[in-house]
């Protein structure tokens, strides 16, 4: 031993520790083992998804929206391309020396020049920002032209929602327009995608679901910063379905044009099916407007418009039915069996009941009328005598059955009921009892009664129909599925009733003391039977009756009288329905009526089976008319 | 005197025999290491040598030429220069106090213009010599007085505290850790460890006062690392997911999604176990796991077999140091022990690591090769 005795003591020790200290080594090792097999096969699949959600983002593609189209084919929504700017933060210095590059080719506004500063300041970098959208063509090519010198920028076409024919669809079509709060409960993960629109107003809201489709989607590998790295999978999507209507959009822009300036409705139905040719509601406004995003002034100019260009007033506005209600007060006495149609009325221009005065519009009265003459003078005094017999319960089960008071699932959003009162309604909104007087009012078409240019077509088409309870319908087609309206049920009227009140329409236009001859349709092949109305808006004093009662023009427009007029043709055949009412319009038969012959007109015109040459029909028989039996 | 200096065949060993006894098997195990590290940082470049790949190549061979002259070296010229080398190291460790370069918020480098040194790296190494050194001069007896314990103390307080001071937790508590194995192994009786160990105990409340905010803010994440997933747990959380989703087999060569898209950090630095595990999987990750145990049983070995007691504390110094990196860092990636930066020795991408591990594995063959030599408690001056 060349070195002292303690080390042997040492080594014992030594390796008697080294023995503890490999143990514990090897013990540590087994712990990082069992870790590693804890994460990497028991935990594994978790962590395998928490991994792929790192790595995997799915990004929402829009499916293109379903276009709209009118019956022949007329596009009346379709998509655009959206010429926009976009601008990538991180390909540019500085932004706002690209913006004032920029603004010399597509001047900014300062609240965008604010959001595009704000939105870079907020998203990563290398997230496109929109700088301005729906520029014109030639901007757009300003751009694309100047492009190297701004860097960053980067133009792209996007689609938007067009609507080629503006306000003329405004009310039938609606519109689309970005998400709101509002549009919680609808659970699809497009409503989220950054400028999404979905349909707000009119079919577009109605049929949102068709015609939004379903989302595709695009699977992208990014990274820990949110770049995008690659694409792995894309499914585009199923496109909105198309939708036909029913309209015709000729027809539906004449309307427009014929009742510009107007706060008045019209609406067109194809008296068999129910089909609705146009629905015209004016003023109206620019749907694209709401598509872009309307500005204050825009909005402002549309809620303060006292002709409410925002109501579509086809299926909203509610009037009284003036003398186009005396059809149904005539069928209704006629089949309550009580009145004889040829029974002569003396009118002497007012009646009174009780201490009230009801008063003719003609002042000094018609003489005796029977039912006929009644409907061609339009005649008040009949019309009050007969309601009395009949009661008003009788007159308002006959205006239930020809659509009055009543909804008709109709595609566009929106339809009031108007109003046909009865003693139980006046009971439970008055809690008084129902008044004779009211009856006389209801049987010319006032008072309570209200009713919307819809009712009216349908009412007229009913009557026009042979009593067959058609609905009106809109849509003709969703995407590959037809949808055709139900078979009309008969509404309980009878033939000698119909007949009644459609020979009275006849003679308003077709005879030459009718109410309406000087808008009768005289052309070959053609011919239209109508009824004026003219629905008093304001009260009308005893003094002023006195005195001589102011004419239209004599007082300030929102009191002027509603002027309505309601019509079908061809009259031996009839095929179509219309109705029109112009809001303060005056006279029925001097604004409306001349309205609705030249939209029947063109109806006709239009009309495939039509087209055939007929013979000319002169007006009708100019003798005094009665009904002749059988 | 002379005598002392002779190998158990009483003669000196020749360049020669050194070369025969050098154990060729750790080269090569060490070598499969390094290149598991490197084929990691190659795939963390994308499939690029540059930048790191290549570096860190080149950096191994460089280290493997250190070991080489190190383990050639007689054993008891590093016995002699312990003192000197730990003298050396320490007043480097002041230095950074004055010229220290400030890196990630705390000063631990020094830059000589062609490295960029770290005194506390350098403080490990020569500390395991200097305990080694001064533990091969006493007794069994002698190690558990308390005044041969002063001088041991300090030489494991006073770097302990400076590299505390810079802030560096963790490289202080290696420097500890060392310390008392070493204390360990040179046979302090038991119930130094046994207070000891009940002393730290009540001293963690207070430690807890003296730590930063961050290195609080560490360890609370640690604790709860989904308090705070887009915060401080988010490393741990996604090194986990990473490895967890890489399942047995792993996402294959460079085709780790959470390394490659950035989820994963400091991927070629500390958390490059990560990314093996997650492209190689529970197969590659218990290889490189197994290569480490194999090298670790090594150095014990080494230890059995010396026949001088600074050899032996040596090769257990250079191991239980190695070791600690490997435990620190797997257990880190793996969410057992709070995020603190220590690399994975041989694969993280690093300079001074690799340089200090290459001498460290110097030494353990140095102790090899001159295993049977067998040197009295207080050998002189050895030049």
């Amino acid at each position: 031993m060349l070195t002292d005795g303690t080390d042997n003591a040492r080594f014992k020790t030594f390796s008697r520790r080294a023995a503890i200290l490999g143990g514990a080594q090897l013990l540590v090792f087994g712990g990082l083992a069992s870790r590693m097999y804890y994460l990497q096969v028991l935990k594994s699949s978790e962590y395998q998804m928490l991994a792929e959600e790192n790595r995997v983002n799915m990004r929402l593609l829009a499916p293109l929206r379903g276009e709209i189209l009118d019956r022949f084919g007329t596009v009346l929504a379709s998509n655009r391309q959206n010429f926009r700017v976009l601008l990538i933060p991180e390909q540019t210095p500085d932004i706002e020396e690209t913006l004032t590059k920029l603004n010399r080719v597509v001047p900014l506004s300062e609240t965008q020049w604010k959001r595009v500063l704000r939105d870079a300041r907020r998203s990563p970098a290398f997230l496109p920002i929109t700088v301005s959208e729906n520029l014109s063509w030639q901007q757009f090519a300003q751009v694309n032209i100047h492009e190297p010198d701004l860097a960053g920028i980067e133009p792209d076409v996007g689609e938007t929602r067009h609507y080629p024919h503006g306000p003329a669809l405004a009310h039938v079509v609606g519109y689309v327009a970005p998400v709101s709060e509002n549009d919680l409960g609808d659970e699809d993960p497009l409503l989220k995608l950054p400028g999404f629109r979905i349909g707000k107003s009119g079919l577009e809201r109605r049929l949102d679901r068709e015609l939004r489709g379903a989302a595709g989607a695009s699977h992208v590998e990014v990274n820990a910063y949110g770049r995008v790295i690659r694409e792995l999978s894309k499914d585009p999507g199923t496109p909105g379905s198309k939708v036909v209507l029913t309209l015709d959009m000729d027809l539906q822009k004449f309307a427009t044009e014929r009742l510009a300036g107007e706060a008045a409705a019209a609406v067109v139905m194809d008296i068999h099916n129910g089909e609705v040719l146009a629905s015209v509601s004016t003023p109206a406004y620019d749907p694209n407007d709401f598509n872009v995003g309307l500005s204050q002034a825009t909005w402002n100019g549309l809620i303060e418009n006292p002709y409410k260009p925002l109501v579509n007033k086809t299926i909203a506005g509610q009037y009284p039915p003036g003398s186009t209600f005396k059809m149904i007060v005539a069928a209704a006495a006629v089949d309550s069996g009580l009145i004889n149609p040829n029974q002569k009325v003396h009118c002497t221009g007012k009646i009174t009941l009780g201490n009230h005065d009801f008063h003719c519009w003609k002042r000094h009265g018609h003489g005796y009328v029977n039912m006929l003459e009644s409907i061609m003078h339009s005649c008040d005094i009949y019309f009050y005598e007969i309601a009395k017999k009949i009661g008003i319960d009788r007159i308002e089960e006959m205006a239930h059955k020809f659509g009055l008071g009543e909804t008709y699932e109709y595609e566009v959003p929106g339809e009031k009921p108007g109003l046909v009162p009865s003693r139980g309604w006046k009971r439970a909104t008055t809690g008084a009892p129902w008044q004779q007087g009211e009856t006389l009012i209801a049987g010319i078409g006032q008072g309570y009664l209200l009713t919307t240019p819809l009712q009216l077509a349908v009412m007229t088409s009913r009557l026009a129909n042979g009593g067959k309870a058609v609905k009106p319908r809109l849509v003709r087609s969703v995407g590959d599925e037809g949808r055709f309206g139900e078979p009309a049920e008969p509404i309980g009227v009878s033939e000698r009733a119909l007949a009644i009140a459609r020979e009275g329409m006849n003679l308003v236009s077709n005879h030459p003391r009718g109410t309406a001859f000087r808008a009768r349709l005289n052309e070959p092949g053609m011919s239209l039977a109508g009824k004026t109305g003219t629905a008093q808006v304001r009260r009308i004093t005893r003094a002023e009756r006195e005195s001589g009662v102011l004419t239209n023009e004599e007082v300030e427009w929102r009191r002027r009288d509603h002027a309505l007029f309601v019509a079908y043709a061809p009259v031996e055949d009839p095929r179509y329905a219309v109705s029109v009412v112009v809001e303060h319009g005056g006279s029925g038969s001097r604004t409306a009526a001349p309205v609705a012959r030249d939209i029947m007109r063109l109806a006709l015109e239009r009309d495939p089976s039509n087209r055939l040459a007929q013979a000319p029909q002169g007006p009708a028989n100019s003798q005094i008319p009665s009904f002749q039996e059988g | 005197m002379v005598d002392a200096f002779l190998n158990a065949s009483g003669r000196e060993m020749s360049l020669k025999d050194k070369f025969f006894e050098f154990n060729w098997g750790f080269l090569l195990l060490i070598f499969a290491i390094a290149s598991m590290g490197i084929a990691m940082l190659y795939s963390v470049a994308e499939g690029n040598f540059d930048p790191w790949a290549s570096r860190q190549a080149v950096r191994f061979g460089i280290g493997v030429c250190v070991l080489f002259v190190v383990a050639f070296v007689d054993i008891r010229v590093w016995m002699n220069l312990a003192y000197p080398a730990y003298g050396l190291a320490l007043a480097l460790l002041i230095g950074v106090e004055f010229i220290g370069f400030r890196g990630m918020g705390a000063q631990r480098w020094i830059d000589l213009g062609f490295i960029q040194l770290q005194p506390s790296e350098l403080m490990k190494i020569t500390l395991i010599l200097a305990l080694a050194r001064y533990f091969h001069g006493l007794t069994l007896d002698q190690v558990s007085r308390i005044r041969f314990l002063v001088v041991p103390a300090l030489m494991i307080g006073v770097p302990f505290y400076l590299t505390l001071r810079q802030p560096d937790l963790g490289t202080a508590m290696l420097i500890a850790i060392v310390g008392v194995v070493l204390l360990f192994m040179a046979g302090l009786a038991w119930r130094y460890f046994i207070v000891g160990g009940l002393a730290a105990l009540g001293a963690i409340p207070v430690a807890w006062g003296m730590l930063h905010e961050y290195q609080k803010q560490r360890v609370l994440t640690f604790l709860d690392p989904e308090s705070d997933p887009l915060g401080s747990g988010y490393h741990i959380l996604q090194s986990k997911i990473a490895l967890g989703s890489g399942g047995v087999f792993g996402k294959g060569f460079m085709e780790g999604t959470q390394s490659h898209l950035n989820f994963l950090p400091e991927k070629h630095t500390d958390f490059i176990f990560t990314m093996l595990a997650e492209e190689l999987g529970l197969v590659g990750g218990l290889t490189l796991l197994g290569l480490y145990v194999m090298v670790l049983m090594f150095g014990l070995t080494v230890g059995l077999q010396t026949r001088n007691q600074f050899g032996r504390l040596l090769a257990i110094g250079v191991t239980v140091n190695f070791f600690l990196y490997i435990f620190i860092n797997t257990a880190m990636v793996m969410g057992l022990v709070p995020v603190v930066g220590v690399p994975l020795p041989l694969v993280s991408y690093g300079g001074t690591a690799m340089l200090t591990l290459m001498f460290g594995f110097g030494f353990l063959m140095s102790v090899y090769i001159h295993r049977n030599y067998e040197i009295t408690r207080n050998p002189g001056a050895f030049w």
